[in-house]
């Protein structure tokens, strides 16, 4: 595909709260749009297409559409959890292309943590509809403790370390002392994650994600208006995305959707691993973040945790530059959904507008890729790859 | 006297699912059963009435062993008490979630091997737990 046929994104906004009580959730997600939409230049009037998840109010998209008075003659509700709007983005360019919309708006809001939500360490009996929830609810898992199964696991076959773990989290910190919005700024040590209270062993506290209100949006273009704007431009290239069951019992719960959805969007895109410059990789905790790297191609399965090791993923420090804004590890993870935020910061690394301390010099070909709803319990995966033009 | 049955037919996440039945019904009587295909002769977890393996709908309860080993496991450090969630894989191959029980923490490992034993659930039913 050329680029005179493909959609790019024209608009990124980060909400800068982490903390909203005053706000409803349907004015975040407006606040997020009216952001993207003046990074872009575009205004309301301009959208024609929306897309959302089950984070709108009542997870329906003609509420939000209706509440920011959109003129849209496509929408898309796709709920994959965290990874649907990296999924979003390449079905906005798959309806731009296909001529269902020209302007299409994505938005994410929520408020878990004004509303006192301990996401990871809750208990979950959901639903008795979804056909797991009898087999999994009576056992008191936590998000915390499934992931922390699969970090027990990796290092049982792989010899993880929590210490490689921990790096992970060292490289989070280094990237979000730079960013003034970030729920977390102090700079960790190895030690200081080891030194956490355990949560769900071997995961200590400062192996989880932060819990932020807020939001973001991002805005996808057709070619011809893209050509009108003066921003930079950042095409997708390639787009992939799955559900990773647990095939009935007979699952390798190491291997994470990862393995498709960035297969294919590498496939997609004409690229490998190598060539990527910058990656954003949805880090809900730091076990998934090298279990992911591992299914991406960036290593062999099994070397992830020697690879993010002695800070391979700080900018301008290691071999992969990742989630120079101080990811959902330490600045932000709106609604306990990491997609979006993920977006976000590849598309600032490819217009060079991250910060100068961890942008990444001449950033072409960026990553974007992570999971939705719970790993082993009903988990999505999505993965987008963009380039700057 | 509401008895263990009662209490299985009471709870909304088996009323959910009546193809199901059989194995609460087993499970309120301390048996552990699983969904085999008459077809493919396959087991798998957790029970559906189609086959994941071949689809066909033509399945059966058969006793299991009640053998499994820890596949993996997390301490979940919630006050007042931790407790073990783990995956196990039982003998007859697949992989569930489940809890180690009747054992300290700390005791447990992977490869560990463990047999079912069944606790009450907060809705009524009886889910199948691990002990060493």
């Amino acid at each position: 595909m050329t680029y005179a046929q493909s959609a790019c994104i024209v608009g990124a906004y980060e909400h800068p709260l982490r903390y909203a009580p005053d706000k409803s959730v349907a004015l975040l997600h407006a606040e997020c749009a009216q952001g993207a939409l003046e990074d872009a230049g575009l205004a309301f009037a301009d959208v024609d297409g929306y897309f959302c998840s089950a984070d709108a109010p009542d997870g329906i998209p003609a509420l939000m559409a209706e509440y920011m008075d959109l003129k849209v003659t496509h929408v898309d509700g796709t709920e994959s959890g965290g990874c649907s709007y990296i999924s979003h983005v390449g079905r906005a360019a798959r309806a731009i292309e296909a001529g269902e919309c020209s302007v299409a708006l994505i938005t994410l809001a929520g408020k878990p943590r004004s509303s006192g939500q301990a996401t990871g360490t809750e208990l979950r009996e959901l639903s008795p509809l979804r056909p797991s929830s009898a087999w999994e609810g009576p056992y008191g898992w936590t998000v915390a403790s499934v992931y922390g199964n699969f970090a027990s696991r990796h290092m049982h076959v792989h010899g993880t370390t929590s210490e490689q773990l921990a790096w992970v989290k060292v490289a989070a910190s280094h990237h979000a002392q730079h960013n003034p919005h970030a729920l977390l700024r102090k700079v960790y040590t190895v030690q200081d994650v080891l030194d956490s209270p355990m949560v769900a062993d071997p995961l200590h506290r400062l192996d989880c994600c932060v819990i932020t209100d807020g939001g973001g949006a991002l805005v996808l273009a057709h070619p011809d208006i893209v050509r009108q704007l003066k921003r930079p431009v950042v095409r997708v290239r390639g787009m992939g995305e799955t559900v990773r069951t647990q095939e009935a019992g007979r699952f390798d719960m190491l291997q994470t959707g990862a393995a498709v959805s960035g297969a294919r969007a590498f496939e997609a895109a004409g690229l490998k691993p190598a060539d990527v410059h910058y990656a954003s990789i949805y880090d809900n905790f730091t076990i998934m973040v090298i279990m992911q790297l591992e299914d991406l191609g960036f290593c062999p399965k099994g070397e992830g945790g020697r690879f993010v090791a002695d800070g391979n993923l700080i900018s301008g420090v290691g071999k992969l530059p990742w989630n120079t804004d101080g990811g959902g590890l330490c600045n932000n993870h709106p609604q306990n959904r990491g997609g979006m935020t993920k977006v976000i910061e590849a598309v600032r690394q490819l217009r060079g507008e991250a910060h100068p301390a961890v942008q990444v010099q001449n950033c072409a070909v960026a990553l974007a890729s992570g999971p939705g709803m719970v790993m082993g319990v009903g988990h999505a995966h999505a993965t987008v790859i963009l380039e700057r033009l | 006297m509401t008895t263990a049955l009662d209490a299985t037919h009471s709870d909304p996440y088996v009323q959910a699912f009546p193809e199901n039945l059989p194995f609460w019904e087993a499970a309120a009587g301390g048996q552990f059963v699983l969904p085999y295909c008459k077809q493919c002769d396959q087991t798998h977890w957790h029970p559906r009435a189609l086959c994941p393996t071949c689809r066909s709908s033509d399945l059966s309860w058969r006793p299991a062993s009640g053998r499994a080993q820890v596949h993996s496991f997390s301490i979940v450090r919630r006050p007042p008490t931790p407790y073990v969630l783990a995956y196990v894989q039982i003998d007859e191959g697949p992989i569930l979630m489940t809890n180690i029980v009747d054992c300290e923490v700390d005791a447990v490992y992977i490869g560990m091997p463990v047999e079912v034993t069944f606790q009450p659930t907060r809705q009524g039913r009886m889910a199948p737990v691990f002990r060493p």
